[in-house]
């Protein structure tokens, strides 16, 4: 718990770092307005999507941080040397990540619905989705980072590991959101996001903890 | 084989009933990656032999 | 010698690096000839003596190819993963090698399923790319592989390389159902009036036998490679010990 505070007291300092995945977020969506037509019945259709792809991006983005400097001044060896069990301490700074990054994604994603003309039903589906799918996104991500950590090019390999386990929250975040623009029913859904959220959170950590003792031994 | 087109049996065979493109194609690029594996370990595997060799034969000279 | 005994007797020989590599290298030229002859019974099985598809005509023949291409695919990354677990849990050095000697192959067999998919594709369906369930898993698929190789290479000691990716594997494996299971079902949501193509119709023995002999012949290629670059390995990393040594300078 101690731990969590500090991470996101040290987070919280870092106010560019929380700014520029969101404003990364709005730029994306924004784009494609431009990109393809600012006409509202066209943004209803691609909407969800839209938002869906550049949340998953946005997060992306946000991750390539998260180890870095703690890896970088030896932190995680003290982390992981500790008494205190080691996937705890990663579910902390995960969380403290996510809350950082991952939530103000989801909270200005409302506004975003508006910009692309979403009704106001389904921008409570996509908030929804959003608020499950992304920590899972967060969680497997940082499995990702945790696994490239020291290594020179670790953006570009940090996507390529990383999206192919990103496919099922996006099929069923985005699809949620799309099935409730068509009045059609969205539960099962969002049961699969909550199922694997859960299954996130509980192996998630561990896997980190082991991903970056493996990293820690590559100096 | 097929209904009497007056193709001889192996142009018929060749022509894979105007698929011919489609199948051969799939076929060679089939034929064409394995073999490419198939060499690529070999050829590996007998540079590494060739390195050794004269790696060890070097230390004994070395040695001796 | 109980036979419990006997069994881990010999389970503790072949992880020997020179036992398995002799072992290995008398095996090869028997199973390289045992391919060749599967592979050209299931051609020749294949090509002309199954009948034509009543929908398809001769383009239905891309199967013999294409489904051993996609079974392998899978069958070559659940080796990977059960392998890397074997090393990550009990520090086995073999299951590492036999791991990584299996990426590029099953990535090759992969990157043909989709070709494969694809020819087939544009006669049936009049274009070269379909989002099928099929074809989008393999595309997945793909992007594991290349993760898996691409983590290996980027790092440069060989046993972390092999650890953090016997950790990416294992994510991979446990992934996979679920993304074959979503991928399905979106594609059953977008699904066109007809049905795909790419399902077989009811198979017949004569269409069976080639492709299971295909099949076979893909399995046995596939271990004849991991032999091979196995031995590969086991050379470049043993290669300061008596037993290389002993080899490489009686040649």
């Amino acid at each position: 718990m101690a731990m969590l505070i500090r991470d996101l007291r040290i987070a919280f300092r870092q106010r560019a770092e929380i700014m520029l995945p969101v404003i990364f977020f709005v730029v994306v969506v924004s784009l494609f307005p431009l990109a393809i037509s600012p006409d509202p019945a066209v943004l209803k259709t691609i909407g969800p999507g839209v938002i869906w792809v550049a949340a998953l991006l946005s997060v992306l983005m946000s991750l390539q941080n998260l180890f870095r400097s703690d890896f970088d001044d030896g932190a995680i060896e003290q982390i992981l040397l500790s008494p205190y069990p080691g996937a705890l301490l990663v579910l902390a700074r995960v969380l403290a990540q996510w809350c950082v990054t991952g939530l103000p994604l989801i909270l200005i994603s409302p506004l975003l619905g508006l910009l692309l003309h979403l009704d106001f039903h389904i921008i409570k589906v996509l908030f929804v989705s959003l608020l499950l799918g992304v920590p899972y996104l967060s969680m497997v991500g940082a499995i990702g980072v945790a696994l490239t950590v020291g290594l020179r090019q670790a953006g570009a390999l940090l996507s390529l590991l990383v999206l192919p386990l990103y496919v099922p929250v996006l099929i069923f975040g985005s699809n949620a959101v799309v099935s409730a623009a068509k009045d059609m029913s969205y539960n099962g859904q969002l049961l699969w996001l909550s199922a694997l959220l859960v299954i996130a959170t509980t192996l998630g950590p561990f896997v980190i903890s082991s991903a970056l003792k493996v990293s820690c031994s590559y100096r | 084989m097929g209904e009497g087109t007056g193709d001889i049996p192996m142009m018929e065979f060749l022509n894979m009933g105007g698929y011919a493109g489609y199948v051969w194609s799939s076929y060679g690029i089939v034929v064409l990656v394995l073999y490419l594996n198939m060499f690529f370990s070999r050829r590996r595997h007998q540079a590494l032999l060739r390195r050794l060799k004269r790696l060890h034969n070097s230390t004994d000279n070395n040695e001796s | 010698m109980s036979k419990v005994d006997k069994l881990w007797l010999w389970f503790h020989r072949m992880a020997s690096p020179a036992y398995f590599y002799n072992i290995a290298g008398r095996l090869l030229p028997w199973i390289a000839v045992a391919t060749i002859i599967l592979m050209l019974v299931g051609s020749v099985g294949g090509l002309v003596y199954a009948p034509a598809d009543y929908q398809q005509g001769d383009g239905f023949r891309i199967i013999y190819v294409h489904v051993p291409s996609a079974w392998m695919s899978m069958f070559v990354y659940m080796v990977m993963a059960v392998n890397s677990a074997i090393f990550l849990i009990w520090h086995i050095k073999l299951s590492d090698i036999v791991a990584r000697s299996s990426a590029v192959i099953g990535a090759s067999f992969t990157f043909l399923a989709l070709v494969t998919g694809s020819i087939w594709g544009k006669p049936m369906w009049g274009t070269w790319w379909i989002w099928d369930a099929r074809l989008t898993s393999e595309l997945i698929l793909l992007f594991l592989y290349l993760g898996y190789i691409g983590l290996r290479s980027a790092i440069d000691d060989r046993r972390v390389a092999g650890r953090a990716a016997g950790i990416l594997a294992l994510v991979g494996a446990i992934n996979i159902p679920i993304i074959h299971y979503s991928v399905v079902w979106w594609n059953t949501l977008h699904q066109p009036a007809s049905v795909s193509k790419l399902d077989n119709p009811s198979i017949e023995l004569s269409m069976l036998i080639p492709l299971l002999s295909m099949a076979l012949a893909f399995k046995l290629f596939y271990l004849f490679i991991v032999l091979v670059n196995s031995r590969s390995e086991l050379l470049e990393q043993e290669k300061r010990s008596q037993w290389v040594k002993e080899l490489v300078t009686s040649q």
